[in-house]
């Protein structure tokens, strides 16, 4: 090994010890990523989230970086997904009018989509011999990505499949949703907002965002109210499942 | 920003206190969620700083996922001998709580919406 290296290698130990290195890669790695998405005009699959993740999982295994080293970094951005989930009270305050004058039928419709989604993935995942804790990481999938993490923890399931689980789903989600609503002539455009904030959260409601202003709105308020649906109901439906 | 931030992170804490205390299911920043929209309710509005705020984090929010979602390399194992399992289960449940939540929400709505006064027939 030539000696011009070896100080490489001293820095290199040293910085992954250090939080400075793995925040930089994070935050370098998201611009890129939005880069990426403009230039192929947003298209579901080039989703900066899935791209960052992608990108900075195929570095740590190249490189041979520990992802507890990459953490220590990425923490800083981590722990903003608390403060980011009580934020989300603001554009929920904002839909309130809207979320009043049709309550009934939001939370019904919500709640029901919500129980269909969260069973029939844990189920299917369980007949199809998936292990206790691949189950649980399952049910809150359809939550948006802080409050899913949040509710894994609690349930006993890995908050990081949870992440990707809630990612491949919102992908998946605006992906499918325009088509399934021309399927199923679900043409109220509240209905779908509400219908892709509910399976699938941001992603899809984002794109739902780029096709209409109520859609979208009603898209938001799914997000919220889902969260919080989920959160009440998982833990009962993973004990009746016998999780 | 700092005052909004702050508060933020209060009611965060105070979720978290309370789930703590109370050992309920609901994860602590969802309590923190209802307590803040319980206080803009009470004041009748987000101030001018928190509306800033709270759209400046969101607006970033999926940047906030990247690190959480990276530690899927630590489950390589578990997702590659499951994988089947797992693409099935995202992509029929994904569908189905679209479609359930869809139609059904199009259904209440016209339900509701022709016993509105004027649409209605009087006898």
């Amino acid at each position: 090994m030539p000696h011009s290296i070896l100080p490489f290698f001293h820095i290199w130990a040293y910085l992954q010890t250090q939080p400075l290195l793995g925040l930089t890669a994070t935050l370098c790695t998201w611009e890129l990523a939005n880069w990426v998405d403009i230039r192929a005009g947003r298209k579901s699959f080039t989703n900066p989230v899935l791209l960052s993740i992608l990108i900075l999982a195929a570095v740590l295994l190249l490189t041979h970086t520990p992802y507890k080293a990459y953490f220590t970094g990425a923490l800083y951005v981590h722990f903003l997904l608390g403060p980011a989930t009580v934020a989300l009270a603001v554009p929920m305050f904002n839909n309130l009018p809207a979320i009043r004058r049709d309550f009934f039928a939001i939370i019904t419709a919500l709640t029901a989509g919500s129980i269909a989604a969260a069973a029939s993935a844990m189920l299917i995942a369980h007949a199809l011999g998936a292990p206790d804790a691949v189950v649980i990481s399952l049910g809150p999938k359809s939550v948006t990505t802080p409050i899913a993490i949040g509710i894994a923890q609690n349930l006993g399931g890995q908050p990081s499949l949870t992440a990707v689980f809630v990612i491949l789903t919102g992908v998946f989600g605006s992906v499918i949703c325009t088509g399934t609503f021309r399927w199923l002539h679900v043409a109220d455009r509240r209905a779908q907002g509400l219908a892709a904030g509910t399976a699938a959260h941001g992603i899809a409601t984002a794109r739902m965002l780029t096709l209409n202003q109520t859609a979208g709105a009603f898209g938001g308020v799914a997000i919220g109210l889902n969260g919080i649906v989920t959160s009440l109901i998982l833990p009962l439906l993973v004990r009746l499942l016998g999780l | 920003m700092v005052r909004a931030m702050a508060i933020l992170l209060l009611c965060q804490l105070a979720g978290t206190i309370l789930q703590q205390a109370t050992g309920l299911p609901v994860p602590g920043p969802v309590i923190g969620l209802v307590l803040l929209l319980g206080l803009l309710a009470w004041r009748g509005g987000p101030s001018e700083s928190m509306a800033a705020t709270a759209q400046g984090i969101l607006k970033y929010l999926g940047l906030l996922f990247v690190p959480a979602g990276v530690g899927f390399i630590t489950e390589l194992q578990e997702l590659r001998a499951n994988a089947f399992a797992i693409a099935i289960a995202i992509a029929i449940s994904t569908f189905l709580g679209m479609a359930v939540t869809g139609l059904l929400m199009q259904w209440l709505l016209r339900a509701q919406e022709s016993v509105v006064p004027g649409q209605a027939d009087a006898p």
